[in-house]
């Protein structure tokens, strides 16, 4: 492969058991394998429940997989223990949703951005406190804010605040887990710049999980599309919004709200609901609520396959749809 | 904190009144050879039985001892024994429970379920038992009352863990690096306690209350000792003498309402919900 894989996973499956007796397994993950590139941006769309957040959180080994395994630059990562799964927490970091749950209310900014120093033990190799000023230049804050506690601040404030923590050990590749979801919307504009900025500056890769098409399209360098815990499309972002293979794809971008614009397309409206995790359909997941679905949906499952370079979509008229 | 605190004095009466009621006591306690006109085990058989007077200002019992000096040094044992039967039993619930919630899994249910086998037993019982087997004395006494006491702390710190660690900055901490003791007593415990507080806060009362139930029992501190519990039952005898049950009656009540009104008073202070009116 030509392009520089910083970060890829491999079949990987997450599942859950679910709550009390006779409850089946719900598969949130069921079976994604991505690339990450070194330097860009993946973008990852899809409604809630659909297991993004849980991929996110398996890739920084947060989660536990029951299956498949995960490269940080070409090195097994999904086995670590000890004192090699603490040197990796260095490489890879995570931004969270919320931003005033994301920080301790009982420790104060300096306390906060300090702990990750502790954790480390760095605290007496390096002067700790030049790089926690170094880190608030860095997003935008002053220095003044270092005595306040995390309920005195506002939300783009802490999360600021949980950027600059994710930052501070220098990691290369940044999980934004709905970074600015949670966030007024001119507060969101000025941290997706502020993440673009810093992604320059530091030379970051971000996997950029969010359930907003806009953000993501403004972010992403290339998008992927999960349904039910699977991977359906994923291509360059300017190729997917341009031709979307997948039907759920289709369906989901003509949901996004469009402002003036003349040439606003028909709204597919989806019938039914997400079918329960714990019990997906057989063959393609989407065959329940697909407008195109056929016989061979119900059946066989389909696997994600390049139908033009770059751009992969797992459906089964996707051939005949190019 | 200090702002709010003062708040809390002025807003809360009751709180106030707890904090007053159970000042007078601790100063008394502390302060009791000062204070006690009489040894409190001194016997003077020409004055038994005597009614409350200029002298015996709360009479005297069967064995002409001085009851005012009695309930004065008698805070002494209770206090002590109630407030040392809350800080160790709440400090080991606190960390069973926290670990329990934490850890989760079958480490939970096996701990959960050993910590509900000694729930289960009536604790007053329980507590009997565990001093008939040892032998009754203060000290065996209230390693009786930790071990009832115990699980109630470690169950409410579960459950609250349970909430507490599906935070973001817990999973923040995990993906910093920080090992699971870290995570433990730095992210999790420091926001879990305030619950835990407010409840060691109430249980001061009833452990004076259970410790004084068993030295009315019989079991605890010998006969000569000053404790409140036992003062009552000696007064069983002597039934139409109200003075001598009356009033280390009263003490216990006193200070078991004091340590629940501050109880109550922390809830209020400690609660988020009801903080942003302080």
């Amino acid at each position: 492969m030509s392009e520089d894989v910083l970060m890829r996973a491999v079949d990987l499956k997450v599942y859950f058991k679910g709550e009390g007796r006779g409850a089946g397994i719900v598969r949130a993950v069921d079976g994604v394998s991505l690339d990450i590139l070194r330097g860009e941006t993946l973008g990852i769309v899809g409604e809630s429940g659909c297991g993004k957040s849980t991929l996110g959180r398996t890739l920084l080994r947060l989660q536990e997989p029951v299956a498949g395994s995960i490269f940080l630059e070409g090195r097994d990562i999904s086995r670590l223990r000890g004192a090699a799964l603490k040197q990796m927490r260095r490489e890879a970091q995570i931004v969270f949703q919320d931003p005033s749950a994301c920080l301790n209310p009982r420790r104060t900014v300096r306390q906060i951005l300090r702990e990750p120093f502790g954790i480390h033990g760095m605290e007496g190799t390096m002067d700790v406190d030049a790089r926690i000023c170094e880190l608030l230049r860095l997003v935008g804050l002053d220095e003044y804010l270092l005595s306040r506690y995390p309920h005195e601040l506002s939300g783009g404030q802490k999360q600021r605040i949980g950027i600059a923590r994710a930052l501070a050990l220098e990691p290369k590749i940044v999980v934004c887990d709905e970074a600015v979801s949670a966030l007024d919307v001119s507060v969101q504009a000025q941290v997706l710049n502020l993440l673009q900025e810093l992604k320059e500056k530091l030379h970051l890769t971000y996997f950029f999980i969010s359930h907003n098409l806009n953000v993501v399209y403004q972010v992403s360098d290339r998008v992927g599309v999960m349904y039910l815990g699977k991977l359906v499309e994923l291509a360059d972002c300017a190729q997917l919004y341009e031709k979307r293979c997948h039907p759920y794809t289709e369906a989901l971008l003509s949901a996004v709200p469009r402002v003036g614009a003349g040439e606003r397309g028909e709204r597919i409206h989806l019938a039914g609901e997400v079918p329960d995790p714990a019990n997906p359909p057989s063959g393609c997941r989407f065959h329940t609520r697909c407008p195109k679905a056929c016989e061979k949906c119900r059946v066989s499952e389909p696997v994600l396959t390049e139908v033009e370079p770059g751009h992969f979509v797992a459906c089964h008229l996707a051939g005949d749809a190019t | 904190m200090k702002h709010s605190l003062k708040r809390l004095f002025c807003s809360n009466a009751l709180f106030t009144i707890g904090v007053v009621i159970c000042l007078f006591w601790i100063l008394a306690a502390v302060f009791a050879p000062l204070i006690a006109p009489y040894d409190p085990v001194a016997q003077d058989l020409s004055v038994r039985l005597k009614p409350p007077s200029a002298e015996h200002w709360f009479g005297t019992d069967s064995f002409g001892q001085d009851i005012f000096s009695r309930v004065i040094f008698g805070g002494r044992y209770s206090l002590f024994a109630g407030l040392l039967t809350v800080v160790i039993a709440g400090a080991l619930g606190t960390l069973y429970g926290a670990i329990a919630g934490y850890v989760g899994g079958w480490v939970d249910n096996v701990m959960m379920r050993l910590s509900e086998m000694i729930m289960s037993f009536p604790s007053l019982i329980l507590a009997m038992i565990i001093n008939t087997v040892m032998g009754s004395n203060l000290f065996n006494t209230m390693f009786a009352l930790v071990i009832v006491a115990w699980p109630n702390y470690a169950r409410l710190m579960r459950s609250v863990v349970l909430s507490v660690k599906e935070n973001e900055y817990v999973s923040a901490a995990r993906a910093l690096g920080a090992g699971g003791l870290r995570v433990l007593l730095r992210e999790v415990i420091p926001n879990s306690v305030s619950s835990v507080l407010i409840m060691a806060t109430t249980d001061i009362g009833n452990q004076i209350l259970m410790f004084s139930t068993l030295s009315f029992l019989g079991l605890g501190s010998a006969p000569p000792t000053p404790e409140w519990g036992m003062m009552v039952s000696d007064g069983v005898d002597n039934f139409n003498k109200f003075w001598i049950a009356g009033f280390p009656g009263l003490a216990i009540f006193t200070m078991a309402v004091g340590a629940n009104f501050i109880g109550d008073g922390m809830r209020d202070l400690l609660d988020p919900k009801l903080r942003k009116q302080f």
